[in-house]
């Protein structure tokens, strides 16, 4: 039991220090770095309370897919970051408010929740039902009850992809581009013409 | 000393707020304001993996699911629209971003 709240307690800070990071790094790179860090130690934490494969859906989809995405954009982009970082000092009394208050709130309210009711009486983490791995119990419940659900998540990411390639793609005019259609739709007609030469004259244009 | 569901809420309320201050202090650079927004929605999840773990009910895990899904859509349209707007106007200050002229 223990070694398990050492766990949780080094993970947790981690990850809170690693969110700090990534919202006061002067650099947009090191804030990508230190979000993939904060996803990571997230993982940890999903592995502590059982839910093993959300766990490593985060590390797939997060750190793999998305956290990457992110480093490509930062890096392709050529901007001044140093301009971006204006009214840094200026926001930060009221947002340090507003921030405090949240958190005071919220941990008050997630307090009271924790300790009466159900989860008063809740026996400990337990994801996955008796006997079962965790990625099965999920996906018993997905693919019967939630597959209708599960097919809409399909088609969000589907739009969501033809979306970003609709608004990224673009022709650039002067760039001599291979059309097919106009290719196969060449007849000897618009291909070529007969012309009769007189000798001695050539082809006059 | 036993963790417990308010643990884990505590560390998603913190989460949470650090994101919502993110948004706050970078009103400049939409990237961290997007970075941000993740960090929202991981405070989010974890929060429904915690309340799914200790009340032994799969469907909070099934939900997060879905909003990993929609998180992932959301930073990829995103980051979409953020080059085409770096294309248009060469820089990336949003402060200054209502010209929406077509």
């Amino acid at each position: 039991m223990a070694l398990q709240a050492i766990a949780f307690y080094l993970l947790s800070a981690v990850t809170i220090a690693a969110g700090l990071g990534v919202v006061s790094a002067r650099n947009p790179v090191h804030s990508v770095l230190l979000l993939i860090l904060a996803f990571f130690s997230a993982a940890g934490l999903f592995v502590l309370m059982g839910a093993e494969f959300l766990a490593m859906l985060l590390v797939v989809v997060y750190v793999g897919a998305v956290a990457v995405l992110f480093l490509f954009v930062v890096m392709m982009l050529d901007v001044d970051f140093t301009s971006l970082r204006q009214g840094f000092a200026r926001y930060m009394p009221l947002g340090a408010a507003v921030a405090g208050v949240l958190a005071f709130e919220m941990v008050a309210v997630s307090a009271v929740i924790a300790n009466r009711g159900q989860a008063a009486d809740s026996t400990g983490p337990m994801a996955s039902a008796p006997d079962v791995a965790n990625a099965e119990t999920i996906g018993r419940v997905l693919y019967t009850d939630y597959v209708y659900f599960f097919q809409a998540a399909g088609l969000v990411l589907l739009v969501a992809m033809i979306g970003a390639i609709v608004l990224t793609l673009r022709h650039k005019p002067g760039v001599k581009r291979q059309v097919i259609a106009d290719q196969v739709a060449r007849t000897p007609a618009t291909g070529m013409r007969v012309v009769s030469v007189k000798p001695g004259e050539g082809i006059q244009e | 000393m036993i963790i417990g569901l308010a643990h884990y809420l505590a560390v998603a309320a913190i989460l949470f707020t650090i994101g919502v201050f993110g948004i706050f202090v970078n009103r400049k650079n939409i990237i961290v304001i997007l970075m941000s927004v993740e960090l929202i929605l991981l405070a989010v999840n974890i929060n429904f993996v915690a309340f799914s773990s200790y009340l032994h009910n799969v469907i909070g895990q099934v939900f997060a699911m879905f909003i990993l899904t929609v998180a992932a859509a959301e930073a990829a349209v995103g980051l979409a629209i953020l080059v085409t707007f770096f294309r248009n106007r060469g820089d990336i200050a949003v402060d200054d971003a209502s010209v929406m002229k077509g």
